[in-house]
């Protein structure tokens, strides 16, 4: 089973991939929203890639109020 | 008329396929303009259809297939009008945009949405119109009506219920979350999830496959499946215009429009 750490790094290199950002640039403690200059409809595009990496349906509900990797991380490794 | 340019789509035939592509920015919302261009589209439809057998309906816009209503223009045309004024125009609205869609249900050949990226509220009801709904596989179904203290107001529950379990529409209308395509096709929504950008390309390929059927037993075998729920399409435009004039639908409104939230799509 994934841990914490390893469900956050995968994020990261997700996120540093698809939206061509170096991924030594991201932290887990990072605004997505602002370190990846993206609006709504980037992050639902990002939401369902990280729904199609591990293979979970993720609502969209629960990331009210989440602009952070690592909350997003938790919130992803609930339900792992 | 074979082809046609409006301010907000366009439409061709295309080896006896309809094309109909939905070009608006930024995601095909669906106001006055849009109604008017699809109810030319519904006219013309009569003659398009005896020269063809199939309809595609996509979108241009890479944000998505449609995000649904155009709130901003709901919310402006309705500020200034009284209580009575508010229900009249919006009855006529939902009048006209429900006879497209009874339009598009109803043709007697075969059609296809072709959806990718964001397919919200009265874009997700436009694809419900379509016998088969081929999405890219980072399309997003969603009805966020309800945190607008609405329900979907373009024949989403009366469709959806056709074609779904009741629990399904439940979970969609009740929790207004957003679904993939993935999940929309192990429900029974999507009939195809194609690769990323492929949707229009499988939904040609399936006009082709089409093609090779007798048209007359097509149409009859569409009759027999696919009912029409006018009762229930006239109960949710009067269910409808009696939510939209409390209180809590004009703030929502004004929050929608208003907000510099990240996530306004979001329910």
């Amino acid at each position: 089973m994934s841990t914490l750490q390893n469900t956050t790094e995968q994020i990261l290199q997700l996120a540093a991939a698809h939206f061509k950002v170096p991924r030594e640039t991201l932290t887990a403690d990072d605004d997505f929203f602002k370190k990846l200059g993206i609006n709504s409809l980037q992050a639902l595009d990002l939401l369902t890639r990280l729904e199609q990496h591990f293979s979970i349906e993720l609502p969209d509900y629960e990331l009210q109020g989440v602009s952070d990797f690592r909350t997003l991380a938790e919130r992803i490794q609930s339900r792992l | 008329m074979n082809g046609f340019q409006g301010k907000t789509l366009s439409w061709q035939v295309v080896d006896g396929t309809i094309e109909l592509v939905l070009d608006r920015a930024p995601c095909n919302e669906i106001g006055s303009a849009t109604l008017a261009d699809f109810e030319s589209f519904a006219t013309a439809l009569e003659s398009l259809q005896k020269d063809a057998h199939a309809l595609i309906i996509s979108s241009a816009r890479p944000e998505g297939f449609c995000a649904g209503a155009d709130l901003r223009e709901l919310y402006r045309r309705s500020e200034d009008l009284d209580h009575r004024e508010r229900v009249a125009g919006l009855h006529d609205f939902l009048g006209r945009i429900h006879m497209v869609m009874n339009a598009i249900d109803a043709a007697p050949i075969t059609t296809i949405a072709a959806v990718h990226g964001v397919t919200f509220g009265g874009g997700f009801e436009l694809a419900l119109t379509c016998d088969l709904i081929i999405a890219d596989k980072m399309a997003r179904f969603c009805f966020p009506e309800l945190r607008l203290g609405l329900i979907p107001g373009f024949g989403g529950i009366p469709r959806l219920k056709r074609d779904l379990g009741n629990a399904v529409v439940r979970d969609l209308l009740l929790t207004g979350r957003s679904i993939n395509a993935t999940k929309a096709q192990s429900v029974g929504l999507v009939s195809q999830v194609a690769a990323e950008g492929d949707a229009l390309r499988l939904a040609r390929s399936t006009a082709v496959q089409l093609r090779k059927f007798d048209r007359a037993t097509a149409s009859a075998a569409k009759r027999f499946i696919k009912p029409i729920p006018y009762d229930m399409l006239r109960r949710e435009i009067e269910i409808f215009c009696d939510l939209f004039t409390r209180p809590a639908v004009e703030a929502g409104l004004r929050k929608f429009v208003e907000s510099k939230d990240p996530l306004p799509y979001l329910p």
